[in-house]
């Protein structure tokens, strides 16, 4: 979708603001969220994709205001509720008021390494790639209402395939509960002038990973 | 949710917020759906385990050794796996090289995709606004923002992380440590040299002139 969430290319923000020492988590419930997701994916709730489609659908006057991981919460919280895994009422009494639904397996301590372990995300491919590595190709000008993974400000523009990373689970399709609809994955890469127009830095090239089905030849 | 008119990170708001997961969290336990003693390992790894000190050692290691380097540049989920970290890296890690003529970029415009299993946790300008909406069209005023300039000459390429892909920066090594420790290499590497928002800290001249 095209919301607030996609943020490149966007003016007016201001500078980027390091901050010295800056420890892992800046209060207790942040590393609470970022573990209770953990533990939910690890138990088959919802994939990852699934998860970033509920932030992006926040208002964007709520994603902008709220702070990162309020961000995650909030999104957790929309996909028990959706998906039938706790009530509204029972977030809003902070007790379980009905039996839990069965889930596949469980994060216990002695499988946390096991947890923490990112997932593949390598699929089995359904046809032959599109593209080769030197392939001249223009992204597709698409604005789908649900999740994908094409940011706008790098549609509709031609660039070369730089490399090919095999065939991957398809974000726009996990995130709408379609399955992996696996499609090949390619680092295609823009000269800085064809994204922002013929005044801009002749010194920079910009890449983004995009799906077989964003690209057209050029 | 709590709402600040000033700021989202003032105490009140996170008082709130601490009650808010602690009833969410509740309700997840009685439900059987997660286990509280799994939870405060994962704090724990991301608070003392995984973190820039691991893709410190992983850059300090291709400095020195370019067989290394080369394997992990070819293919840098398989060479990494090789050093055994806490957060195992997954299959699709990617390593780009800095060099004179290209200085690498890392950025995630559309949310906070970030090599975990080597940098630990992103830093929150990472994920802020200012830096996914300017990295991609101002890289030279971003590093400026992190007091980097860069040779007029070298071009810069900004890596989005638009899909499961993730991408390290394997920096330049200062000149004049060729003879250091893959320790004493690993104390030049910052997290942000890594994400190639900064550059490799100069060895101390003292530290540098014994050897």
């Amino acid at each position: 979708m095209d919301g607030i969430h996609d943020m490149g290319g966007m003016d007016g923000f201001g500078k980027v603001v390091p901050e010295p020492n800056e420890p892992p988590f800046h209060a207790p419930w942040e590393g609470r969220v970022l573990a209770m997701q953990r533990a939910l994916g690890y138990a088959g709730t919802w994939q990852i994709d699934i998860s970033r489609a509920a932030q992006e659908r926040l208002p964007p006057q709520v994603y902008l205001k709220v702070s990162y991981y309020q961000r995650w919460e909030l999104a957790m919280e929309s996909n028990l509720i959706e998906r039938g895994f706790a009530g509204a009422d029972e977030i809003a009494a902070g007790h379980a008021l009905r039996e839990g639904k069965p889930l596949k397996r469980k994060l216990t301590a002695s499988v946390v390494r096991e947890g923490m372990t990112r997932g593949s995300f390598f699929r089995q491919a359904q046809a032959p790639a599109r593209f080769k590595p030197g392939d001249r190709v223009r992204t597709r000008n698409i604005h789908p209402l649900t999740h994908t993974r094409l940011p706008r400000y790098a549609r509709g523009r031609v660039g070369v395939i730089e490399r090919a990373h095999g065939c991957h689970a398809f974000p726009d399709a996990v995130a709408t509960d379609k399955g992996d609809n696996p499609q090949w994955l390619y680092t295609v890469v823009f000269d800085g002038r064809e994204l922002w127009g013929p005044e801009a830095d002749a010194g920079v090239k910009v890449s983004i990973d995009a799906f077989e089905p964003y690209l057209d030849p050029a | 949710m709590a709402t600040d008119d000033h700021h989202h990170q003032h105490g009140s708001e996170l008082s709130d917020m601490q009650l808010r997961v602690r009833a969410l969290e509740t309700v997840l336990v009685e439900k059987g759906y997660i286990d509280p003693a799994a939870l405060d390992l994962i704090i724990e790894a991301y608070e003392t385990k995984v973190g820039p000190h691991n893709g410190a050692r992983v850059v300090a290691r291709a400095w020195r050794d370019a067989a290394f380097r080369q394997a992990l540049l070819e293919d840098g989920s398989k060479a990494v796996r090789t050093m055994g970290h806490e957060s195992r890296v997954g299959d699709h890690l990617v390593v780009v090289e800095n060099t004179p003529q290209q200085h690498n970029m890392v950025v995630c415009t559309l949310c906070s995709c970030y090599p975990w299993e080597v940098l630990g946790l992103p830093p929150v300008w990472y994920k802020s606004a200012p830096y996914r909406s300017r990295a991609v069209k101002d890289p030279r005023g971003v590093l400026a923002d992190f007091g980097v300039k860069l040779p007029k000459e070298t071009q810069i390429r900004v890596w989005d992380s638009t899909a499961e892909t993730r991408f390290l920066v394997l920096p330049m090594q200062p000149a004049g440590t060729e003879g250091l420790s893959e320790d004493e290499l690993a104390a030049l590497v910052t997290r942000d040299c890594m994400i190639g928002t900064g550059l490799p800290k100069q060895p101390e001249r003292q530290a540098a002139g014994v050897r």
